[in-house]
C-alpha cells in the first residue's frame, strides 16, 4: 500500500477538539490534494471526523470551511493547475469554491466510532488518558481487518505502553503536533522499539507533505517538549512561591511571569503559557510523567490548589484565552489571581512597583518580536546576557537563574536519553514554543 | 483644465487603513473628489455636466450606474447631464476625453470629470478576477491566478531574455525606488507613510516566486490596490471666465489621442507598448511638439516593467535601453525627464478607474506650481506635460498633452 492508498481511508478520533480539529484540517487538505492528482481521479477518499458530541462536530465543519477557504486562497496558483481541465471553472472564485467543496466532501463527521473499522490510518487526539486511548485502539483493532496504523497525538504517555496494552505490535507511533496544529510547524515523532520501518517512513513523508519540522524524540514520558516545559513551569512556580515570602502572592506571580517573558525574551511569560496550555492539562501531564521519574518529583501543590478553586485557564472554542493565573482582556494581562484572597488582583495597582523592584532591562534588549528573527543567535544573546550579568538588579538575578535552569533541563533531556541531540532540544523549543534562543547555550555559564 | 483634487489613495501602506474595519464606499470618494473640485470654482452651478470614469464598481461594489451619483456630490448637479464611462484602467482618461469632446463640441463649457475606484472590498485573489475583466474573458481560463500581473510578468520575462535579467531588474528597482520616494512627498499618496530605510535592499530581498505569485515580478513591481478618486474640471476659455479662474491656475489641453487595440489579440510585440507609442505620437503631433519640449510625464506604471516599456514607447530611450535610462536616474524627480512625480500607480496608488484623472491632476499641479512638497522645477523651454493612461494590456490608451495656459 503506497502513500496515496494509505491516505484513502482515514479516521481522526477526537476530531472536534482543539488538536483534533487541526489534525483533521491538515489531513483533509492533504487528502484532497491527493484525490485531485490525475492518477487518483475516480478513487474515493474518506476522512472520518469522529467525536462524542454532534454539536461540537457541527462547529468543526464550520471551522474547517473557514480554514480551507483561507488555505485555498493562498494556493490559488496551484489550484488553477489542479483544475486546468475543468472548463466550467474559470475565475479564482470558481476554483476556490470548488476546492473547498472537494475538501469538505471527504470529511464525514460522526459520533459512531464503528466507521473507523474500515480505516487504514487512524489519528488519535482524545483526552490525555492512557487507559482511554488503549481502550479505543483495542476496540478498533479487534474490529478492523486492515491492520491499520495508529498515530497518537499524546504529548506525555509513553508509546510503548499504549502499543503493548492495546496489542498493536509495531503499528503505532507518537505523532505529536503542537497547538494549534494548522499553524505550529513542529511535530515530535516518537517510535517504539517495535515500530515498523514503513510506518515510520510514512510518518516522515506525511509530515513533509504538511510542511512540518520533525524532531525525533525517544519514547520517554513527556518527550522533549513537555520534558522541558513541565520542569521549566515547575521552576517558575517554585520561584514565585519563594518570592511570595517577601511579596504578596499576586505580585510574585506577576514578577516571575515578567522575568520569564521580558528578561528571557520569550513570546509569553511562564504563567501565561501555563494558562494557555491549561492549568488542568499541565497538572495532568505532570501526573502522567511523574511515575516515570526516579530522581525528581514533578508535582505542584499550587496547581492542585488552583484546580480546587476552579481556576483552570485553557482556551475558549473561539481561541480566546480563559482566565487562569492571569486574567486577560483582549489578550492583555489585566489582573493576577491571588490564592489568599481567592480573587483577581488588578495589575494596575502593583505593576510599577514590581517593575521598579525588578529593575530595568539591559540596554541591548530587543523585544521578542525582533529577537526571534535574528539568525545568528549568539551574536545578540551572548552580549545581552553578559550585560545582564553586570547588573545587580533582582530582575537580572532571577532571569539568569531561570536561564541557567532552563539550560540544565535541556541538558538533562540528553543525559536521560529523551533527546538524541542538543539541536533536537533547541529545535523543539525554538519551533514548538517559539523561544528566541535554544535552551542549551553558553549564555548562563 | 483646472481645479484638480485628489482624495487620499486608501489601502495597504496608509497608517489609517484597516482591512478588518468597515470603510467608506464609492459614494464617499465620489463626493469627496467632486466637492473638492467644486470648492475651488465657486460652486456646482458653474458646472454644465459631469462624467464619472470607473472600471468595475459593478463587481467591486455591486454598484453600476455611477452617472447617478453626480447629484449626490451637489444637488445643483442634479437634472444636468451626467454619465459614466468605462475603459478598464483607462476609464479615468476616458472621463477626461469625454469632457474634452463635450467642450470641443460646444455642448458644454465646464465639465466635471471624475475618476473613481473602491477596490479593497475583496481580497487580492478575488480582486484579480475582477481586474481580469480588462482582458478578454476567453483567455481567463488559461491565464494566471493573478491575471494582469501574469500578463506583465510574461512581458518582463521576454524583456529579461532579450536584454538581460540583471540589466532589466536594475531599471525596475530604480523605478520602484523613485515611485516610493516621490509618494513620500504627497500627503494623499498611499505610500506617503512609507519609511523603509533602504528601498533597494528591500526590493532585492523579494525575489519573484512563481509558486506564490508570478514568475518575473515581485509585489513591489506592482501598483497598489486602492480606494480613491480624483476630479478636475475640463473647461473652455469661457468656462474659465465663468468660474472666475485665472489662466495661470489652469492648464491648456494642447493635444490628445485615444486609441484602442483589438482586445481579442495578443499584443503584437511583448516588449513594446504599441498602442501607447501610437497614442503618444498622435497627441504630440496634434500639439505640434516633440518629447524635447515635454517637462514631465505621468505614465501608467501598473507594473514597473510598464514604466520601462513606456520610456521606450515615448522614444525617451531606444528599444531595450529603457531599463538603463531609468537606472541612470533620468526619470527621477531631479532627472532629465521627471516621471510620475507624486509616485504614480506604484507609489501614489492605483484606484483603477480613477488613475487617468489623478494623472491629469498631478500634471495640473506641477504646471501651475501647486504640487506642494512634490513640486519640481520646470524650465521655460519645456513647458509641456504629458499623461499616458492605459486600460488593459495596452488596449485602451488615452494620451494628453498639457501646457501652461
Amino acid at each position: 500500500m503506497n502513500y496515496d492508498e494509505k491516505l484513502q481511508h482515514v479516521s481522526v478520533l477526537g476530531a472536534a477538539g482543539k488538536m483534533g480539529s487541526g489534525i483533521l484540517l491538515l489531513t483533509a487538505v492533504e487528502m484532497a490534494d491527493l484525490s485531485l492528482k490525475p492518477e487518483n481521479k475516480g478513487k474515493a477518499f474518506v476522512l472520518n471526523a469522529i467525536d462524542l458530541s454532534d454539536q461540537a462536530l457541527a462547529g468543526v465543519v464550520a471551522y474547517l470551511r473557514a480554514q480551507v477557504v483561507k488555505i485555498a486562497e493562498k494556493k490559488a496558483v496551484l489550484l488553477r493547475q489542479f483544475y486546468a481541465d475543468r472548463n466550467d471553472l474559470i475565475e479564482n472564485y470558481d476554483i476556490i469554491e470548488q476546492y473547498v467543496n472537494d475538501v469538505l466532501a471527504l470529511v464525514r463527521p460522526t459520533t459512531a466510532m464503528e466507521v473507523a473499522y474500515k480505516s487504514t490510518l487512524i489519528f488519535e487526539a482524545v483526552s490525555e488518558n492512557k487507559d482511554l486511548k488503549v481502550k479505543i485502539f483495542k476496540q478498533i483493532d479487534q474490529n478492523n481487518p486492515n491492520k491499520p496504523w495508529y498515530f497518537t497525538n499524546t504529548s506525555s504517555v509513553p508509546i510503548h505502553m499504549i502499543e503493548g496494552e492495546a496489542g498493536l505490535d509495531g503499528r503505532v507511533l507518537g505523532f505529536h503536533f503542537y497547538n494549534p496544529p494548522a499553524v505550529q510547524r513542529l511535530v515530535e515523532l516518537i517510535v517504539t522499539e517495535k515500530t515498523l520501518p514503513e510506518v515510520n517512513q510514512f510518518a516522515l513523508d506525511y509530515a513533509k507533505a504538511l510542511g512540518k519540522v520533525v524532531v525525533p524524540s525517544n519514547d520517554f514520558a513527556g518527550f522533549i517538549g513537555n520534558g522541558h516545559f513541565m520542569r521549566d513551569a515547575l521552576y517558575g512556580i517554585k520561584l514565585a512561591e519563594e518570592l511570595a515570602k517577601d511579596h504578596p502572592f499576586a505580585e510574585a506571580v506577576y514578577m516571575v511571569n515578567k522575568v520569564s517573558q521580558d528578561f528571557l525574551v520569550r513570546p509569553m511569560g511562564i504563567f501565561q503559557l501555563i494558562d494557555y496550555v491549561g492549568i488542568d492539562v499541565v497538572q495532568f501531564i505532570m501526573k502522567v510523567m511523574n511515575p516515570f521519574l526516579d530522581d525528581e518529583d514533578l508535582h505542584s501543590d499550587l496547581l492542585d490548589k488552583m484546580m480546587e478553586m476552579g481556576v483552570k485557564g485553557g482556551q475558549m472554542s473561539s481561541g480566546a484565552q480563559k482566565d487562569g493565573f492571569l486574567k486577560y482582556e483582549k489578550g492583555a494581562v489585566v489582573a493576577v489571581f491571588d490564592t489568599d484572597q481567592n480573587e483577581y488582583s488588578d495589575v494596575v495597582n502593583f505593576a510599577s512597583a514590581c517593575e521598579a523592584a525588578l529593575g530595568a532591562l539591559p540596554n541591548s534588549f530587543k523585544p521578542w518580536k525582533a529577537a526571534v528573527r535574528i539568525k545568528d543567535k549568539d551574536s545578540h544573546f551572548g552580549p545581552y546576557f553578559n550585560d545582564m550579568k553586570q547588573m545587580d538588579s533582582l530582575g537580572a538575578q532571577l532571569a539568569l537563574g531561570y536561564g541557567k535552569n532552563s539550560d540544565a533541563i535541556g541538558r538533562k533531556l540528553l543525559t536521560d536519553k529523551v533527546a538524541r541531540s542538543e539541536q533536537d532540544v533547541n529545535t523543539v523549543m525554538l519551533t514548538g514554543f517559539f523561544h528566541a534562543f535554544g535552551p542549551i547555550n553558553n549564555y548562563f555559564a | 483644465m483646472t481645479a484638480g483634487y485628489n482624495t487620499i489613495s486608501m489601502g495597504t501602506g496608509r497608517k489609517e487603513f484597516n482591512p478588518k474595519k468597515e470603510r467608506p464606499g464609492l459614494d464617499h470618494y465620489i463626493k469627496d473628489a467632486g466637492q473638492g473640485v467644486l470648492k475651488q470654482i465657486g460652486g456646482a452651478d458653474k458646472i454644465d455636466e459631469s462624467v464619472i470614469g470607473n472600471f468595475m464598481s459593478a463587481r467591486f461594489n455591486k454598484q453600476a450606474h455611477l452617472g447617478g451619483f453626480a447629484g449626490a456630490i451637489d444637488p445643483k448637479l442634479e437634472f444636468k447631464p451626467s454619465l459614466s464611462v468605462e475603459g478598464a484602467c483607462g476609464s479615468g482618461g476616458l472621463s477626461l476625453i469625454t469632457g474634452i469632446r463635450s467642450v470641443l463640441a460646444e455642448t458644454a463649457d465646464t465639465v466635471l470629470s471624475i475618476g473613481v475606484e473602491v477596490q479593497n472590498t475583496v481580497k487580492a485573489i478575488y480582486g484579480a478576477d475582477i481586474l481580469a475583466g480588462a482582458g478578454w474573458f476567453d483567455k481567463r481560463k488559461h491565464g494566471h491566478a493573478y491575471f494582469f500581473p501574469g500578463q506583465f510578468s510574461d512581458r518582463a520575462g521576454v524583456y529579461y531574455e532579450k536584454y538581460g535579467h540583471e540589466y532589466a531588474r536594475n531599471g525596475m528597482r530604480r523605478w520602484f525606488v523613485n515611485a516610493i520616494e516621490n509618494a513620500r512627498l504627497d500627503p494623499t499618496a498611499q505610500e506617503y507613510h512609507n519609511s523603509t530605510p533602504d528601498l533597494a535592499v528591500l526590493y532585492d530581498k523579494m525575489t519573484p516566486n512563481g509558486k506564490a505569485f508570478v514568475d518575473h515580478l515581485n509585489v513591489l513591481d506592482c501598483s497598489k490596490v486602492s480606494d480613491g478618486a480624483s476630479g478636475i474640471v475640463v473647461a473652455s476659455e469661457e468656462g474659465l471666465q465663468r468660474m472666475g479662474i485665472d489662466k495661470k491656475d489652469a492648464v491648456e489641453v494642447a493635444g490628445w489621442a485615444q486609441l484602442t487595440r483589438n482586445i481579442t489579440n495578443d499584443p503584437p510585440d511583448p516588449v513594446e507598448l504599441t498602442t501607447i507609442k501610437a497614442a503618444a505620437a498622435k497627441a504630440m503631433e496634434m500639439a505640434g511638439i516633440t518629447m524635447d519640449q515635454v517637462g514631465t510625464v505621468e505614465t501608467h506604471d501598473c507594473f514597473s516593467i510598464a514604466g520601462i516599456l513606456a520610456v521606450e514607447a515615448l522614444g525617451l530611450a531606444a528599444p531595450g535601453k529603457g531599463a538603463e535610462y531609468v537606472a541612470e536616474g533620468n526619470t527621477a524627480r531631479n532627472g532629465k525627464m521627471p516621471m510620475n512625480t507624486t509616485g504614480g500607480l506604484i507609489g501614489w496608488g492605483h484606484p483603477t478607474g480613477g488613475t487617468g484623472v489623478h494623472q491629469a491632476v498631478t500634471i495640473w499641479q506641477q504646471l501651475t506650481g501647486k504640487a506642494g512638497d512634490a513640486q519640481i522645477t520646470l524650465s521655460d523651454d519645456r513647458p509641456y506635460g504629458l499623461t499616458i493612461n492605459m486600460g488593459g494590456d495596452d488596449v485602451t490608451v488615452v494620451a494628453i498633452v498639457y501646457k501652461r495656459a
